[in-house]
């Protein structure tokens, strides 16, 4: 961790500042600077659609340093890791990234994220939120160690069509072959850097792995390189729109941590978020195994799938109803976007059964405030498949060079 | 080893038993008399667990463990017809003397019936007061048995079974009538210190009432819940088979002898120095256990009555279970605070001013309730207390086949003794141990120089020798959080465990330890009610 250039006690200034701060404050525009995980990181540096566009046609930079990282290493790491999430962790070959996620004993999700295989018994956990207590608990009886690297590592997600392009230029000398969910170890001008091909945008992209110390060149080198392909420092409010587009569930805001709910009902199993193809019953006791068994035989209460909303004012927060009327409450919206690339209105939401089958029409209930005057809409809505948006240069490898 | 059939070929059976202690024994006992196929797994050489009796000095044996017999119901005891099986007592409605240095000792009587005339003349208000008290708690005792003998509900549960047992709990408590109930809602959760002392100024009479209320607990007096401990203890007194306070002749390992005949004859083998190395699961059930020696034995249904710890933790393992289900696991209390000293005697102890009948039967140093609480304040910070709490019996006085002819075993449970005290039992052991035999002395001069061996098991003595966590004979603290329908933890309170085919039978289990075999008898029922 770089120190806090600031004569003020921590105390006085709790958020940490990243390797890539420095820079972020020359580049930010409008001084919107959001806390994540600890950190203060940029919500907008210029305006959301410069940034989201950017994502989608050029090569995007976005710090996610913030981002918990774990390592996770010993003779029983495999065997810990396959029971703590509900992917088959065995069938993860080292040099590979899995997209998963785990549950408490009830079979409702804690947190979903990535898990690295750096070798034949080390793994590197990113998680949304800080876990130590639920990971070490976990561990009781397993021959592992683990701890947050959070503070050792700089990251940086390079992502865009012309990603790729930038990165080669740069100095990653075979980036193209790189595949997804790969690993990749290289060195630039003498510095290592660890590269993954995974992203939240569902586009074209990469995530670069650093010491800390390395930072600043490295987004200097990569500003250099990709001065010609439009790249652009992007902040959490763009990235937050590719990700509605790609389908991707953002913790607190499409489900809630099931260890930090106080209401009953409010927690999600992973069936429930349309995760099931991440649940492996095959392989040996997960956590929440048998509960989510019992789920699956008596059938699912509720599921989060796409909507496709007609009109074009986003349905942020609707409740939705089975009938126009609106009577029968059966589901809410959690992510809303008009989506500028799909060109359509979409909307991520929570719905009651049976009325989650793909073709159900459902009625958002959409409130406008229009210059202070509230303004109701109900906008007929079919439930769709996720993701909204995954082009094939997302998966084409070698990818487009551009 | 009692056994029957040649239970060292047996290859499968219904039920696998681990641990012959008496919960254990009882289980399979009611397993085999419902038809089932049991064979019950011991690791020591001899049945019994924590109640057996053993030889610790040439010529010398005594009660290991707990050393009376008045928890066990009748019902149990004569459901298994342990009496013609061999369980006879020697002594039976024991009576209780409190001692205090200096003072002439006070007799509180046999069954918790003080002498009223010796305490009349000691507090004419003690003595009025007593019997009141004393009823007003064996009826809630009483009213309280049923839950001892049964199956918890679960919480949270949409099942008719669990409402209508939390109705019928209701039920049993409104019950009492309207004064009554009120007053136990009133006295539930309190402190066995402010109860007795709201009702008696005798110091000898507080201590001897409150030692009984915190005998093998991580609690003094002062401490919330005690009064629960309290009840709980005379809940299964009142239904006890045994005359409150009985001595088994040749000691309680008499009782599980008689206990694994009772299961032998039920059809149950019995195969003793087989210790379990661990519990074998196959497609998400427990399918049998491997043995120590590599042995493998496969099973319809595991039954542990190790202790919670032991069973998930050791026996099981973490991976078949779920991480918020270990975590509570291993945030058991579950840390004993009661040592056994057993003294080698070469002839009858004079203890003044005692009868010779009151010496047959317990004789108590705890001579106020501050003296208990100040025992206890020593070990929260890893200390012994220089004050010891004592329950001291003389088994040989009503039982004279325990010792050569003319010598005497005196058997003492000695609390509040730190699992593991800050200067390590290495270094404290025999400085304790001769600080006991101090407390001793002083109400019994003489009794050092007849010493001819001393015994002294400290609680990490009892986790060894017994495979109890923590070496607490409750298998886990009694107290409100791990008490009744979430005892030993929620998930495995109603002796069904999260792994399908695996079920706990021990003390760990409602409602807890001391020799009562309600755990096994209970879990019994819980295995035949999934399988039936």
């Amino acid at each position: 961790m770089p120190p806090i250039a600031s004569p003020l006690p921590h105390f006085r200034k709790p958020l940490l500042e990243t390797p890539f701060h420095a820079r972020a404050r020359e580049l930010v525009q409008t001084d919107q600077f959001v806390p994540w995980a600890g950190y203060t990181t940029v919500d907008v540096f210029t305006t959301v659609e410069q940034e989201y566009f950017a994502i989608r046609n050029a090569t995007t930079l976005y710090d996610l340093t913030p981002m918990v990282k774990y390592r996770i290493a010993g003779p029983d790491a495999v065997d810990y890791l396959n029971r703590l999430v509900t992917r088959d962790i065995r069938k993860l070959r080292p040099g590979r990234v899995s997209y998963v996620v785990w549950c408490n004993d009830r079979g409702q999700v804690i947190d979903d994220g990535t898990v690295f295989r750096l070798g034949a018994a080390e793994f590197r956990l990113c998680t949304a939120e800080r876990q130590l207590d639920w990971l070490l608990d976990s561990a009781l009886g397993f021959d592992v160690e683990i701890g947050e690297v959070t503070t050792e590592i700089a990251a940086l997600a390079v992502q865009g069509p012309t990603s790729c392009f930038v990165l080669k230029r740069f100095g990653l000398a075979g980036i193209e072959r790189l595949k997804v969910f790969e690993i990749g170890e290289y060195t630039v001008a003498g510095r290592p850097i660890m590269v993954s091909r995974t992203g939240f945008t569902g586009d074209l992209g990469y995530e670069l792995w650093m010491r800390p110390a390395d930072a600043e060149s490295v987004w200097d080198g990569l500003m250099a390189a990709g001065r010609t392909r439009g790249i652009r420092a992007i902040g959490s409010q763009a990235l937050n729109m590719a990700r509605i587009e790609a389908g991707f569930l953002l913790p607190n805001v499409d489900f809630v941590n099931a260890e930090h709910t106080v209401r009953v009902g409010r927690a999600r199993s992973p069936l429930e978020l349309g995760l099931g193809w991440l649940v492996e019953f095959d392989k040996p006791h997960f956590n929440g195994r048998r509960a989510l068994l019992e789920e699956r035989r008596r059938g699912l209460k509720r599921l989060l799938v796409g909507l496709d909303v007609a009109g074009n004012k986003p349905a942020h927060n609707a409740l939705l109803y089975a009938e126009q009327a609106g009577r029968r409450e059966v589901g809410s919206v959690t992510s809303a976007l008009w989506s500028p690339t799909c060109k359509r209105n979409i909307a991520l939401a929570l719905v009651e059964a049976p009325h989650y089958a793909p073709g159900t029409t459902l009625w958002a209930d959409i409130y406008l405030n229009r210059e202070l005057v509230w303004e109701r809409r109900m906008a007929r809505s079919t439930v769709v498949d996720r993701p909204f948006f995954a082009p094939d240069r997302r998966r084409a490898t070698p990818p487009a060079d551009r | 080893m009692i056994a029957s059939g040649s239970p060292a070929a047996t290859r499968r059976v219904d039920c696998i038993v681990i641990g012959g202690g008496h919960n254990g024994l009882v289980c399979a006992a009611y397993l085999a008399r419902a038809g089932r196929s049991v064979l019950v797994l011991e690791a020591a050489g001899c049945v019994g667990g924590a109640a057996i009796t053993r030889e610790f000095a040439p010529g010398y044996r005594v009660s290991a463990g707990a050393h009376l017999l008045h928890l066990m119901p009748r019902a149990l005891i004569d459901e298994l017809g342990l009496a013609n099986r061999g369980l006879e007592y020697a002594g039976r409605n024991l009576p209780t003397t409190a001692l205090a240095a200096g003072l002439a000792p006070l007799e509180v009587g046999a069954a918790g019936q003080p002498a009223l005339q010796a305490l009349q003349a000691l507090s004419p208000r003690d003595a009025a007061a007593y019997p009141a008290f004393s009823a007003r708690l064996k009826r809630f005792a009483a009213a309280l048995y049923p839950l001892l003998d049964s199956i918890p509900p679960r919480l949270g549960s949409d099942a008719w079974a669990d409402r209508i047992a939390l109705l019928k709990l209701g039920w049993r408590i409104r019950a009492l009538g309207r004064r009554d109930m009120r007053e136990l809602l009133r006295i539930i959760g309190m402190n066995a210190y402010d109860l007795i002392a709201d009702e008696f100024e005798t110091p000898r009479l507080r201590g001897a009432l409150g030692f009984d209320a915190v005998l093998g607990t991580n609690f003094g007096p002062r401490a919330p819940g005690t009064v629960l401990t309290l009840l709980n203890r005379l809940a299964a007194e009142s239904a006890a088979g045994s005359a409150p306070l009985a001595q088994p002749k040749g000691g309680l390992g008499a009782l599980s002898e008689a206990l694994a005949k009772a299961a032998v004859a039920a059809g149950a083998m019995v195969r003793t120095g087989a210790p379990v190395a661990r519990i074998r699961v196959e497609a998400d059930r427990a399918a049998g256990v491997v043995l120590e020696s590599g042995e493998a034995i496969d099973a319809g249904a595991v039954i542990s009555s190790a202790d919670a710890k032991s069973t998930f933790l050791k026996l099981l393992g973490t991976r078949h279970l779920d991480t918020g289900f270990v975590r509570k696991v291993d945030h058991l209390r579950c840390r004993g605070l009661a040592a056994k000293l057993h003294l080698a005697l070469e002839r009858l102890p004079a203890f003044p001013g005692v009868s010779a009948a009151a010496l047959g039967g317990r004789l108590l140093i705890a001579p106020s309730l501050d003296y208990i609480e100040r025992a206890w304040d020593h070990s929260k910070y890893g200390e012994c207390s220089d004050a010891p709490t004592v329950e001291i019996t003389v088994p040989t006085v009503n039982d004279p086949s325990l010792a050569p002819p003319g010598r005497h075993v005196l058997s003492a449970i000695v609390q509040y003794v730190p699992y593991a005290p800050r200067a390590g039992w290495a270094a404290e052991r025999a400085r304790y141990t001769g600080v006991v035999l101090a407390a001793l002395e002083a109400h019994a001069p003489g009794l050092g120089a007849s010493v001819t061996a001393a015994e002294f098991l400290t609680p990490a003595d009892l986790e060894r020798e017994f495979g109890m966590s923590g070496g607490h004979w409750h298998h886990g603290d009694l107290a409100f959080d791990q008490f009744y329908m979430v005892r030993p933890v929620p998930g495995a309170a109603q002796y069904r465990t999260p792994l399908a085919a695996l079920y706990l039978c021990g003390a760990s289990c409602h409602p807890g330890g001391g020799v009562m075999g309600l755990a096994g008898r209970n879990a019994a029922r819980a295995v035949l009610r999934e399988a039936a």
